[in-house]
């Protein structure tokens, strides 16, 4: 059967861990990262392999950190 | 899933930063609406190819330094006066899309008459109004917008009615306005509402550049700093108090 999976890439740099996409996404993909960026932020990342590239995440973002993919699986 | 994967390349691409976005970090709180409200401006201006003839106002407030972000022409007003600088500026260049960026406190404080009297002369010009109901900036005293009963640092014991008056409701005010043709409230505490408002801000920007007279958007916004919240907490605080004060939808659209 034929499968959407996505994927995102976060600019870790750019992100300011706000939360705001982890708690957005409808598929718990995100989490913020224990490790921080050269800022002091907890960035956030992917955590499973759950995304379907709706880009909720990313239409949330505030500062725009956020590219999202998506592939049907044949 | 194993052997389930996606290839990064460009026909598999669904969302991008828009590249009307500067480089710059923004200087705004994490989690703050104005980042994603700058964003949804700078998407809507991309996507209608007017980059070149686009000239924002920015006021005073938090988005004061919205020009750091967004790769279009801006003036930056004294505070207040956003709408009247950009009713010069659309006389003087009827061909720009000119457009107001506005917190509460420049808008529907210190600039109210600027902003009133604009509308009612109804200038070909699109104002985007971000009401976090607070002075962000100078860090979260109360303003005009500021819910009953909501705590601020100048009413730490929460708006009262017989000291502080009434949430000003200015977006319902100015729909009685013959010069405006378009009066909407949007949000950005959801994706669905940050989709839904970058329709309503395309629809504003058509208004204008069709020379309708007044499209004026209301953002209702968080200021997660000033309220003292997370921002996923001031998301909900947002839908669960804001919005029964400041329901969106169309006010008018004719
Ligand atoms: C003439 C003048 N009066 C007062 C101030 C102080 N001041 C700076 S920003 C601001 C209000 C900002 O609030 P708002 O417009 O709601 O924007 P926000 O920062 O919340 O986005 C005030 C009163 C000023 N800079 N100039
Ligand atoms: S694209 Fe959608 S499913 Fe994937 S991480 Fe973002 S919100 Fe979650
Ligand atoms: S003080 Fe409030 S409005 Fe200003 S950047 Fe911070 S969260 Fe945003």
């Amino acid at each position: 059967m034929a499968k959407i999976k996505g994927v995102i890439i976060v600019d870790k740099e750019r992100c300011k861990g706000c939360d705001v996409c982890v708690s957005s996404c409808p598929f718990g993909v995100l989490e913020l990262s224990t490790m921080v960026n050269s800022k002091g932020y907890n960035y956030s990342q992917m955590v499973n392999e759950d995304c379907i590239g709706c880009a909720n995440c990313a239409v949330m973002c505030p500062d725009s950190c956020i590219t999202v993919y998506r592939q049907k699986q044949e | 899933m194993a052997g389930l994967k996606v290839e990064i390349k460009k026909e598999n691409l669904v969302y991008k930063r828009t590249e009307l976005l500067t480089d710059n970090t923004m200087h705004y709180c994490p989690g703050c609406s104005h980042g994603t409200i700058n964003k949804l401006v700078a998407e809507v201006v991309a996507e209608l190819g007017i980059e070149e003839s686009t000239i924002g106002i920015t006021p005073v407030g938090c988005s004061a330094f919205a020009y750091n972000y967004i790769d279009i022409d801006w003036i930056q007003a004294a505070h207040g006066r956003a709408c009247a600088v950009a009713s010069a500026v659309k006389r003087l260049h009827p061909e720009k899309m000119v457009f107001t960026y506005q917190g509460d406190g420049d808008l529907a404080a210190i600039g109210t008459g600027e902003s009133i009297h604009a509308c009612n002369r109804g200038e070909n010009i699109t104002i985007i109004y971000v009401n976090n109901a607070t002075y962000g900036m100078t860090g979260g005293q109360m303003s005009p917008t500021t819910l009953m009963g909501m705590k601020t640092t100048t009413s730490p014991q929460g708006r009262d009615s017989s000291l502080h008056g009434y949430p000003f409701k200015i977006a319902d005010m100015v729909a009685h306005l013959d010069g405006v043709s378009y009066v909407t409230r949007q949000s950005v505490h959801t994706a669905a509402a940050t989709r839904k408002a970058k329709k309503a801000l395309k629809k504003a920007f058509e208004k204008s550049l069709a020379n309708k007279g007044v499209s004026f958007i209301e953002f209702v916004a968080t200021c997660s700093s000033g309220w003292k919240m997370s921002p996923v907490a001031s998301n909900k605080w947002l839908e669960d108090n804001m919005l029964q004060a400041y329901p969106v939808g169309d006010l008018k659209d004719i």
